[in-house]
């Protein structure tokens, strides 16, 4: 019965949470709105077939996101020194990093955090044989790189999602 | 609203300005590295410096500043940025994908080939040169075969 009317329970809650922002209230009326929008809305995904996704590992989800924010912060002032800098030898490149994660909602959450990582750029993906290729502004070590976007964040990612 | 604002605070106005300053400051850093980066590989990291850290400082300030001039939480800027997060890679991508699409089309020696043209060798070198000959079925589905049958001759 409650998967039948709430099929994707935590997209559903995500809808009535952007609905309530953007409303900026929390007024019965807009939460019984908000609620009837949300459901519907994600009713709509039904059809889409799209794998259902179980909430886990919440202190791993939070300390991903402290690891990333940091890293953002970081990557920031990196790339801002190689933009104003006179730095020269600098080599940027190409590295392709094999995969294990095949989850879709894990792979489309590291395409976020590398694009979101200033000096990395999620390039290529192939499903097939599993890899990706991403572009490194300031490269020294490939293997520093694939080392860095598996441990730091594949083996997470998997923790999550799979 | 510029009255509201002579109304703020100075504990509230010096953080909101150096906030904004900061985020307006990594946006036009990344604006002057599109100039200054010389590849278009190297081009595309340097916006990303205003879409991350520059937008968040922005929208930090406006969340602080709003809530102390209204006397209640104004937190709808979290959209944006949830909103940025999702979308700025699907445009990163799609142009990274383009740029090398194209430059694998021209035979640009400086690109990764594409791999999997050779069952035999899944993953090879970036740095790998000569594609290997293939049979047409390795290709993958979405690579029309001019493309690929360019990269071989390149």
């Amino acid at each position: 019965m409650m998967a039948r009317w709430l099929p994707y329970p935590l997209v559903a809650a995500a809808l009535a949470g952007v609905w309530l922002l953007l409303n900026e209230t929390v007024s019965p009326g807009a939460i019984l709105l908000g609620a009837v929008a949300a459901v519907a809305a994600s009713r709509v995904l039904v059809r889409l077939d799209m794998p259902r996704i179980r909430p886990r590992r919440l202190l791993a989800i939070v300390r991903l996101t402290g690891i990333v924010l940091v890293e953002i912060v970081r990557s920031n002032n990196a790339v801002a020194r190689i933009i104003l800098g006179r730095r020269k030898g600098r080599t940027s490149g190409f590295v392709r990093i094999p995969l294990d994660m095949r989850n879709p909602y894990g792979l489309c959450a590291l395409a976020c955090i590398i694009t979101a990582t200033p000096g990395t750029v999620w390039v290529e993906y192939d499903s097939t044989d599993s890899w990706v290729l991403i572009h490194v502004l300031d490269l020294v070590d490939e293997e520093v790189w694939v080392r860095i976007i598996k441990q730091r964040y594949e083996a997470r990612l998997m923790e999550i999602f799979e | 609203m510029i009255e509201v604002a002579a109304d703020v605070p100075l504990w509230a106005a010096i953080p909101t300005a150096l906030l904004v300053l900061l985020g307006a400051g990594l946006a036009l850093t990344g604006s002057f590295g599109l100039l200054r980066l010389s590849s278009f590989y190297d081009r595309i990291h340097a916006p990303t410096l205003g879409s991350t850290l520059g937008i968040g400082c922005v929208l930090i300030a406006s969340m602080f500043f709003f809530s102390v001039v209204e006397t209640r939480p104004v937190l709808h800027e979290l959209l944006i940025t949830v909103l940025m997060v999702v979308t700025t890679p699907v445009a990163l991508m799609l142009l990274a994908r383009a740029a090398l699409y194209r430059d694998r089309t021209e035979g640009n020696p400086d690109v990764p080939p594409l791999p999997g043209l050779d069952p035999e060798e899944p993953v090879p070198a970036p740095e790998g040169g000569e594609a290997p000959e293939s049979h047409p079925a390795a290709a993958p589905a979405e690579e029309p075969a001019s493309a690929v049958r360019t990269v071989r001759e390149s």
